[in-house]
């Protein structure tokens, strides 16, 4: 946990962001049709799910390392990893829907990857449901913890399965060829990578601040 | 194998006291019936539905909503039904693995049980031609298993953290929509009596997920039941 203290990472994340920024909306991309300057949303909307998909493993892994150990920071630690998962969850949900609005031409076309990600959506707010609904802090911190354990590989079916399993329209599903496959070039990369990077990077540091809040709390409710 | 010893016992036990008072069974029995026979009633009145083209689909459809109602029902007592201090004793002689186990296969044998009765009841008041009775039939079987083991994990979850109704729905119901999806996909070409092969691929997503579940909860349970 010394790591979450460290200065340069939070550094390399703003100075990574700050370059997408450039790189993402001045350098060329490939010109296809439907597509056009849209494919640009590749370095904003992939990253969001990257940024929470990190915070959602690091969540799991400190649920597992509760249930070890039964240490109350673990389980402050797993929940703010959700909290900031879920705010990146409705980050990539809405630059999806506004890519969707001018490709497939409505915000929400009842697409199955859409569909998919709504319902895990569902699943994590389930688990904040679930949270409040038991008082005793102990047993809050292992309920959650087994029930944010059991979501996560279901979340993954659901999101990264399924879709691609049916007739989506999304890239990488059904058939259709991923960015990857034809016109992720090596312009394009020296925009994505970073952008994968410094947005997990971000996602990390909100939910290590969100944690460090938390953990002040903690230490001046308790009894000593 | 102390484990299979243990889980053969705690299943004869689930059996016996079922067999005594039959309460589970009777009571779901009734819950399907009576369902079906609202839904037969409530059709029935707008005459000419039954040879209407949407009909199959409807058929299909409304089959596992009742199935998926009638089983939210009979999983959440498999809990709740258990006195505090009869868990105790059983955690006392047996292993945690061995009671979610038992649990699972004891909701795989009656939910297996209820959905055949169930689906009689229902061709009976509903007449529909099935394409290929045999895969439907599987199907039905396929559903039965994967709502057991989903809807034992979330009870044994739900009854831990205050027991209400809203919670095990809440809990439930965005891990059941995948499976559910699959089976209606899966029991719409086998009622079409599409070629078999087309349905592999939902049957594989629904072993998947059957085996994903089954094994967080013997991961997660004996964490769980510790109090």
């Amino acid at each position: 946990m010394k790591l979450i203290y460290q200065t340069w990472w939070k550094v390399l994340a703003v100075l990574l962001i700050f370059s997408t920024l450039i790189t993402g909306l001045l350098f060329p991309v490939p010109k296809l049709a439907i597509l056009h300057e849209t494919i640009r949303n590749l370095y904003f909307h992939v990253p969001m799910w990257m940024g929470m998909l990190s915070v959602f493993v690091i969540s799991v892994f400190y649920s597992v390392k509760y249930l070890n150990t039964g240490k109350e920071e673990y389980d402050l630690a797993s929940v703010e990893c959700v909290n900031t998962g879920l705010l990146f969850y409705s980050l990539g949900l809405i630059t999806g829907m506004l890519w969707a609005k001018y490709t497939w031409g409505e915000f929400w076309s009842g697409d199955p990857k859409q569909n998919s990600a709504a319902i895990a959506f569902l699943l994590y707010c389930a688990y904040l449901v679930l949270r409040n609904s038991i008082d005793e802090e102990q047993k809050r911190a292992k309920i959650s913890a087994i029930y944010n354990i059991f979501a996560f590989p279901i979340m993954i079916v659901l999101i990264f399965v399924l879709p691609r399993m049916t007739d989506s329209l999304h890239p990488g599903s059904g058939g259709n060829p991923a960015f990857g496959k034809y016109d992720l070039d090596s312009r394009m990369k020296v925009a994505f990578y970073p952008a994968m990077l410094g947005w997990s990077l971000l996602a990390v540091w909100i939910a290590t601040i969100r944690y460090r809040i938390r953990l002040i709390e903690y230490k001046r409710n308790s009894i000593d | 194998m102390e484990l299979f010893d243990q889980t053969l016992h705690l299943i004869k036990k689930e059996i016996l006291l079922e067999w005594r008072s039959k309460y589970a069974f009777n009571g779901v029995l009734l819950y399907v019936v009576s369902t079906v026979f609202v839904c037969y009633i409530s059709f029935s009145l707008s005459k000419g539905f039954a040879g209407s083209q949407g009909y199959p689909i409807v058929w299909n459809v409304l089959f596992w909503i009742i199935m998926l109602f009638a089983s939210v029902n009979a999983i959440a007592k498999s809990f709740i039904q258990e006195s505090k201090s009869r868990l105790l004793y059983y955690y006392t002689i047996a292993s945690p693995q061995a009671i979610i186990l038992s649990k699972t296969i004891y909701n795989i044998l009656l939910m297996s049980l209820l959905s055949i009765l169930a689906l009689v009841v229902y061709m009976v008041f509903f007449t529909n031609t099935i394409g290929d009775p045999l895969f439907y039939f599987l199907s039905v079987l396929v559903g039965s298993i994967s709502f057991s083991t989903v809807f034992t994990m979330i009870s044994a979850i739900a009854s831990k953290a205050g027991n209400n109704g809203t919670l095990m729905a809440i809990l439930s119901f965005p891990v059941i929509i995948p499976v559910i999806l699959q089976l209606i996909h899966l029991s719409k070409n086998a009622m079409y009596g599409l070629d078999r092969s087309l349905s592999y691929g939902n049957m594989g997503v629904l072993g998947a997920i059957n085996v994903i579940v089954i094994a967080t909860s013997l991961l997660l349970f004996p964490y769980l039941w510790r109090d």
